[in-house]
């Protein structure tokens, strides 16, 4: 008879906090200078040069353990982990074993069997290390230090998952709620968030773990996804075949969809942890531990709850609306201002999802402000623009947040409100084309919609289809 | 050229008063270096055409009254392990024989506002581990008492350089008694503040928790007015303490009547030698006649500073130095095959034997499975001696007692016994341990004409007791 294996699965996440500055030292965080452009001698490792701690990164860490649920340590310190690289300037990292800010918290996700909650052993801050580009043409290796020093905090899971859908519905809960937080903006590809994957199989009913491989470079949730099931029926294979699991790290490569082993145990480094010298022990006072749970947000759940009540939005309106912090409050501004809720919902969960996909931009991104989208949807309900020409214009907002009531007078782009005018035109039309008058007239009711476009044509955009379509049918 | 017999501050009041002009004094000493450098080899680097025209600047910003403090166009000689932009700092070791700070040291850096003039880098045992100067890479310094022993250290090239007058005053660093015990051996004030009192920002770190940086000078008036000059609170070090009680001059009287001294027996005990023992209790007699009450004591715990001591400094410095890799600065070897082997080799030929056998140490009390038997023993040793310090506080101002067991022993006499020369360390390494300021006095000289220091320890914050007990006991030295 075959054997069923459970999956048994924790994640230790890395999020790039969003700070201006970097964690021990006044450099900008600023992605993509030049080279060492953000360094001083502190993030380069100087002889003499001592860190001091960024607060900020204090306050995002015990940000985010509040929001998953954990106990804050109120005297928190930092530790030294030492291991030689040249992408680490110092050759040790300042972080946190002994006295991590944040222990036993968890989050909930819904799983196949409902409402799951997922542990969290702690949450600990620490610096980033710089990059290193290998230079082909001189064959040597040169070190950027622009990243050495950003904060990081990682999250360490307990092996509570059971599968890829869980690990992706964890991952999923910890973007939106550190995105809410402001705390980073958690883009996988970018590695402004990075999971690292330890997984180990048992048979089903065992109570006792199997013994665990940690998974590196995953960089999207297909990837994950992909390593999980990858890892799952490597282990399994073994197990099948009466060999053993070796405890070691491997990388994942998603292109060929297999992973190979870095390091075993055996050659695990001794990191010589102790406690930093250089920096004093942080108390986190009631004082500060109030303002930061003052400061926390509406997550989504109390988002969506509100939203069903105060809009009596559609759930699919909903969830979309909510998947970003950003969308969601660009809703319930504009909505406050144009009092329309659902048509403010329909150009956000439409128009402005599809040019977010179309260029592969993120719900963060969006740069137009609720006052413009408020107005423009005036200019439509006074029928000022067609919709044709609010769609126009809306682009250009979404790309240039230009104010639509401007635009549109500058461009000339409003609907004639001239009869006159616009039945000279008509007459036009109909003098021109004599043949769609006909088929209209011999009952092909088909062709007004011609005669429609050549009017709206012939008045570039500016007039009321709906106005068109009537005094056409008068005038026939 | 004539030398300039002035003090720090002595000669700081000339500058202002127009009888000396700062370029005089760096001549003066520059002609000084000249003559004695050759035999006692203080500095590392002396820095001529840069220390006169810095003395020409600070000049004019006197004559403009912009610069009025009592060190103003005063000649000085720094460390070597305190970073000096432009400025060659070496540490007194080949891993940085060619390295150029980007940036100055905070210390250096509220002296050189303060309008003192640098004139170079001195000499020092190697990143500051040792206790004669004799682990320099770049060769030796002499006491200028006598050239056949050495100076002390690790700030030997500093103290030798204040005692031979090659500088008006230097500073120097104190890990577990790099600026008293050299004081004592080379016959100059030497101070370690409280810890956190004066900024460790650019002081290339040894044992971060027990580094202090710290004025030598010819008298307890000069410790005191550079003392004041570099203390304060420096937002780039963390550990860095906030105090407003830093005017040290205003402790300069010799009112001790009523000042409860104590006399920790455990530090005149078998391994201390006997005309120490002679110099440092007439020193106690003097301070008593002058109303102070002297009473013995036990402190306790004094033989197991020594290995806390070692366990704590060395595990700090393992990992302090691990950014010495031949990547970012310094040295690299010529030769090598992959990036370990250039690790390897860089550390191997870069560090010299004292700092490898450091380096050795700390890794391993680092190393898991013996944190807990060593690491952590160790802080918990050091938070009972930092108790047994607070006890002797509840009932004394000061503790007094000698500097180290002995006067400067002979050149090649230590390093062959490094667990002798570790021992030596007794009477400093406890107050680093318990964050303590302490000063060592010249009290006397032995037999053979070797300087004695006089230690007065305070409790943390206290350092206007010792100095006002310091001079107190100078100003009726120099009556006797």
């Amino acid at each position: 008879m075959e054997k069923s294996y459970e999956t048994v699965i924790g994640l230790e996440v890395h999020v790039e906090l969003a700070t201006k500055t970097k964690i021990f030292c006044g450099c900008s965080t600023a992605f993509g200078a030049e080279p060492n452009a953000h360094t001083c001698p502190v993030c380069t490792g100087m002889p003499g040069s001592l860190p001091v701690l960024n607060r900020q990164v204090l306050e995002y860490a015990a940000a985010v353990g509040l929001a998953t649920n954990c106990e804050i340590t109120r005297e928190t310190k930092f530790d030294r982990k030492n291991y030689f690289y040249p992408d680490n300037p110092q050759n040790y990292q300042i972080s946190q074993l002994y006295l991590p800010i944040c222990r036993n918290g968890y989050v909930e996700i819904e799983a196949e069997e409902g409402h799951k909650k997922i542990g969290i052993h702690e949450i600990h801050m620490e610096e980033d290390a710089g990059k290193l580009i290998h230079d082909e043409w001189q064959d040597c290796t040169l070190v950027d230090y622009n990243r050495s020093g950003v904060p990081l905090i990682e999250i360490v899971s307990e092996p509570d998952m059971r599968s890829a859908e869980e690990v992706i519905a964890y991952l999923e809960k910890l973007r939106m709620l550190i995105q809410y937080l402001g705390a980073s903006d958690c883009k996988l590809q970018e590695g402004s968030m990075r999971a690292d994957v330890n997984l180990s199989v048992r048979e089903a009913g065992s109570g006792k773990l199997g013994t665990r491989t940690e998974m590196k470079n995953l960089n999207s949730f297909r990837a994950i996804t992909n390593a999980i099931e990858g890892e799952r029926e490597r282990q399994i294979a073994l197990l099948e075949a009466g060999e053993n699991v070796i405890q070691e790290t491997r990388r994942w490569d998603d292109t060929k969809g297999e992973s190979y082993a870095m390091r075993s145990k055996e050659d695990a480094q001794d990191y010589r942890y102790f406690p930093e010298p250089d920096l004093t022990p942080i108390v986190i006072s009631d004082e500060m531990l109030a303002r930061i749970r003052a400061g926390q947000p509406e997550f989504r759940e109390e988002k969506m709850e509100r939203y069903r009540k105060e809009y009596g939005l559609p759930d699919y309106d909903i969830d979309i609306l909510t998947q970003s912090r950003h969308m969601a409050e660009l809703f319930e501004q504009t909505s406050a201002i144009c009092g329309q809720p659902k048509k403010v919902s329909n150009w956000l969960m439409v128009q402005t999802m599809q040019l977010l996909k179309e260029k592969a931009m993120d719900a963060e991104d969006i740069c137009f402000s609720p006052e413009h989208l408020a107005k423009l949807i005036a200019l439509t309900d006074a029928k000022a623009i067609n919709s044709s020409v609010a769609k126009e214009v809306f682009e250009v907002m979404f790309t240039s947040d230009i104010d639509p009531e401007q635009y549109v007078e500058e461009k000339g782009l409003k609907t004639t409100n001239d009869a006159g005018e616009l039945k000279k035109v008509i007459e036009e039309v109909i003098a021109a084309n004599p043949q769609s008058v006909c088929d209209y007239r011999n009952g092909k009711e088909k062709a007004i919609g011609f005669l429609v476009g050549q009017t709206m044509k012939a008045m570039k955009g500016k007039a009321d289809p709906a106005a068109v379509n009537a005094m056409l049918k008068e005038l026939l | 050229m004539e030398r300039l017999e002035y003090t720090a501050v002595g000669l700081g009041s000339a500058i202002k008063s127009g009888k000396v002009t700062a370029e005089a004094a760096v001549e003066a000493v520059l002609a000084r270096i000249k003559e004695k450098e050759s035999a006692l080899h203080c500095y590392v680097t002396v820095d001529e055409e840069g220390a006169l025209t810095r003395a020409r600047a600070v000049q004019k910003r006197i004559d403009s009254g912009e610069l009025t403090g009592a060190l103003a166009g005063v000649p000085v000689a720094v460390k070597d392990n305190l970073c000096t932009k432009g400025m060659r700092t070496t540490c007194s070791s080949r891993m940085l024989a060619g390295f150029v700070p980007t940036y100055t040291a905070h210390a250096v850096q509220k002296l050189e506002q303060a309008g003192a003039v640098i004139i170079g880098k001195t000499n020092m045992d190697e990143f500051a581990m040792g206790s004669t100067t004799e682990t320099s890479a770049f060769g030796v310094t002499r006491n200028p008492y006598n050239e056949a022993h050495v100076p002390g250290g690790s700030s030997g090239g500093s103290a030798a350089a204040v005692a031979a007058g090659e500088c008006f005053y230097a500073l120097g660093s104190d890990t577990g008694g790099s600026i008293r015990q050299p004081a004592s051996f080379c016959g100059v004030v030497g101070m370690k503040p409280t810890y956190g009192t004066v900024s460790r920002y650019g002081l290339i770190a040894y044992g971060s928790s027990l580094d202090q940086i710290g004025p030598l000078s010819q008298d307890v008036t000069d410790c005191a007015a550079v003392l004041t000059a570099i203390a304060g609170h420096d937002d780039k070090d963390s550990t860095s303490l906030q105090r407003e009680d830093t005017d040290f001059m205003s402790a300069l009287h010799e009112d001790v009547k009523g000042l409860r001294i104590g006399i920790p027996r455990d530090y005149f005990s078998d391994g201390l030698n006997g005309e120490v023992r002679e110099a440092v209790m007439a020193a106690a007699k003097v301070l008593e006649r002058k109303g102070a009450v002297i009473e013995e004591f036990s402190l306790g715990l004094v033989k197991y500073a020594i290995p806390c001591y070692y366990t704590i400094a060395a595990a700090e410095a393992s990992s302090n130095l691990e950014r010495f890799d031949g990547i970012k600065y310094g040295y690299r070897t010529t030769e090598f095959e992959g990036l370990h082997s250039m690790y390897k080799k860089t550390r191997s030929e870069g560090f010299g034997a004292e700092v490898k056998r450091r380096i050795m140490l700390g890794s391993f009390v680092l190393s898991s499975g013996y944190y807990d038997a060593y690491y952590l023993k160790a802080l918990r040793v050091k938070a009972l001696i930092k108790k047994a310090f607070d006890d002797a506080f509840a009932k004394y101002d000061l503790l007094l007692g000698p500097v180290a067991p002995t006067t400067a022993p002979k050149l090649g006499e230590s390093l062959a016994d490094p667990i002798q020369m570790y021992l030596g360390d007794i009477y400093t390494i406890s107050v680093n341990l318990a964050g303590l300021p302490a000063i060592s006095v010249p009290c006397g000289t032995d037999s053979r004409g070797l300087p004695i220091g006089l230690q007065l320890i305070g409790d943390c914050y206290q350092e206007k007791k010792i100095l006002c007990a310091a001079y107190a006991y100078e100003q009726q030295r120099v009556f006797e």
